[in-house]
């Protein structure tokens, strides 16, 4: 074997090998988070975990149903506010769109993407809170929900496109308008995709906690209603997880694990209802 | 398929023409006169007159890229949906312009059915109520799927199986069920765009049987790549080269005396 054989032969095995490597990273980081959340959490994950509130500081025990509910509440509100505007807009920029007019949109879209959540927080809080004078789960949910519009424009749009062209001709044949082809044809077509995208985006700003800080707050208690400061995970999260006392310690595991069991159920969900309708396309 | 289709389906020179189909004895459906089609700045389709008989199947021929498939698409305004496309000249059907038409009434009058078959995501029975639903139609629908089911002769096949996905059939059958998916609002006409050059020669068969039956309620227009379907399941076919027609007679006549020596090249074959 010549020495170029020889040298090609160990580079490609170094480059093989260096490749699998930042393979394996990639998936072990997922697993040792989720084994050092367990690790730490699992102890404090208990029936009190979900049922019970935060015991007054200093009492150890309690849980964190109230941030649960709260997390469900804004992720509600950020859903009702995201999901429409993304995907009007996706459907304005995949069907009507003019040339101009969507690339603006389109890069606009790209750039919010980008806008750190933090300043997005301030956004809401300049908003919503100041002009109503104090913390509540609409703020709060009004600055998820802003998070939510790129990634459901993009994802939504792409999804559009990619249904096929006679499709649209062929419902338009029938004598559809434009609206009711996009309605009745392109949208359901496209809908496991839409969903399993729209989803992510939800799980995606499940964990979010700096634009929660100033609009949605926290509190110990339950929050009825809409218009109070409220519980959230990841807030919870924060703040336990920065105070002094080793059950709230462990308790912020037990939220931080709950927290990420919820965005993979999330995901395993949307995965299987898509794997069912794709079951159902193939007869 | 039954023995006479089979027969049909061997026959290759000899068209099936409705007995008595001459050219004049017809009512006309369309009547195209002096259609320019032009892509942007690029002309497509050159000053084409055409007669359409009623209750006949007219046929297209020529080689790729000739317009026949624009021209098909122009018939149901299926073209405008394409950007930056112009139409001049005239193009009647009974009589009346068909841009003066509400384009969602015209495709209602003009159904078609395209190259690949495009079943749309949803149910066999969903499939052909659509065009039903979204024209608000009233009456039983279960009644009016049947009925298309059966003209397109899908029900046999189908008729245990309603709810289950149209991606569940075969090409042929995904066909035949665009076929009743058109047919389920009752067209005048029905514009077929190569309806079976993704479709093996039974299946093929089984929609040029179908074709043949339809003639008693509709008025078809087919392109096709294949000139033996057009002389087995045409009454009339029309040439097309190069954006402009060459040549439009009965379809006996055509292929065995045509008068163009340019459609006598086409048909034996020295190009296209």
């Amino acid at each position: 074997m010549s020495f170029r054989t020889a040298w090609r032969k160990s580079v490609n095995i170094v480059m093989l090998s260096l490749t699998g490597a930042c393979a394996l990273v990639t998936v072990s980081v997922l697993i040792f988070i989720l084994g050092y959340l367990a690790w730490n959490g699992a102890s404090a994950v208990n029936w009190d975990f979900f049922t019970k509130l935060p015991k007054p500081v200093g009492d150890t025990g309690g849980g964190m149903a109230n941030a649960i509910v709260g997390s469900a509440k804004l992720l509600l509100i950020a859903s009702l506010i995201g999901m429409p505007i993304g995907i009007m807009a996706a459907v304005y920029l995949a069907e009507f769109g003019g040339k101009t007019f969507s690339f603006i949109v389109r890069y606009t879209t790209d750039l919010l993407n980008g806008v750190p959540s933090i300043v997005i927080g301030i956004f809401a809080y300049a908003v919503v809170v100041i002009p109503m004078k104090h913390f509540s789960t609409l703020a709060g949910g009004f600055a998820l929900g802003i998070m939510m519009i790129p990634i459901a424009v993009r994802s939504t749009e792409e999804f559009l496109r990619a249904v096929p062209r006679n499709l649209r001709e062929g419902a338009m044949a029938l004598g559809a308008s434009k609206w009711k082809t996009i309605a009745t044809v392109i949208v359901p077509a496209a809908l496991q995709g839409i969903l399993t995208g729209l989803l992510l985006d939800v799980a995606r700003v499940a964990g979010e906690t700096a634009p929660l800080l100033f609009t949605a707050f926290s509190n110990r208690f339950w929050s009825p209603g809409w218009n109070q400061p409220i519980a959230s995970l990841p807030v919870m999260i924060f703040t336990y997880a920065i105070s002094p006392y080793d059950d709230w310690h462990r308790q912020a595991w037990a939220a931080g694990l709950v927290l990420l069991g919820l965005v993979l159920v999330i995901n395993i969900v949307s995965r299987f209802v898509m794997a069912r309708r794709a079951a159902f396309l193939r007869g | 398929m039954n023995a006479a289709a089979t027969v049909r389906a061997m026959q290759t020179a000899i068209p099936a023409t409705t007995p008595g189909a001459q050219e004049t004895s017809e009512p006309l459906r369309f009547k195209i006169r002096g259609l320019n089609f032009f892509y942007g700045p690029k002309q497509a389709l050159y000053g084409i007159d055409l007669d359409v008989p009623a209750n006949r199947v007219t046929a297209l021929i020529g080689p790729s890229g000739c317009g026949k498939s624009t021209f098909l698409r122009n018939l149901n305004r299926m073209q405008e949906t394409i950007r930056h496309t112009r139409l001049e000249g005239e193009i009647l059907l009974d009589g009346q312009n068909i841009l003066e038409l509400d384009v969602v009434k015209l495709r209602k009058r003009v159904g078609m059915v395209f190259q690949r078959p495009n079943p749309f995501p949803k149910s066999i029975y969903d499939n052909v109520a659509y065009g039903l639903r979204i024209n608000g139609y009233k009456g039983s629908l279960s009644e009016l799927v049947e009925k298309s089911l059966r003209r397109s002769a899908l029900w046999d096949e189908v008729k245990d199986k309603l709810s289950h996905s149209a991606y569940a059939l075969s090409g042929g059958q995904q066909q035949r069920l665009c076929i009743a998916r058109a047919l389920a609002v009752d067209p005048e006409v029905l514009l077929l765009d190569e309806p079976c050059s993704a479709l093996d020669p039974v299946t093929t068969a089984k929609i040029e049987e179908l074709m043949f039956q339809l003639k008693d309620s509709c008025t078809m227009v087919i392109v096709t790549h294949n000139m033996q379907q057009a002389a087995r399941a045409s009454d009339f076919t029309a040439f097309l080269l190069d954006g402009k027609l060459i040549e439009r007679t009965v379809t006996s006549k055509l292929f065995t005396t045509p008068t163009d020596p340019r459609t006598e090249a086409y048909i034996t074959g020295r190009f296209g």
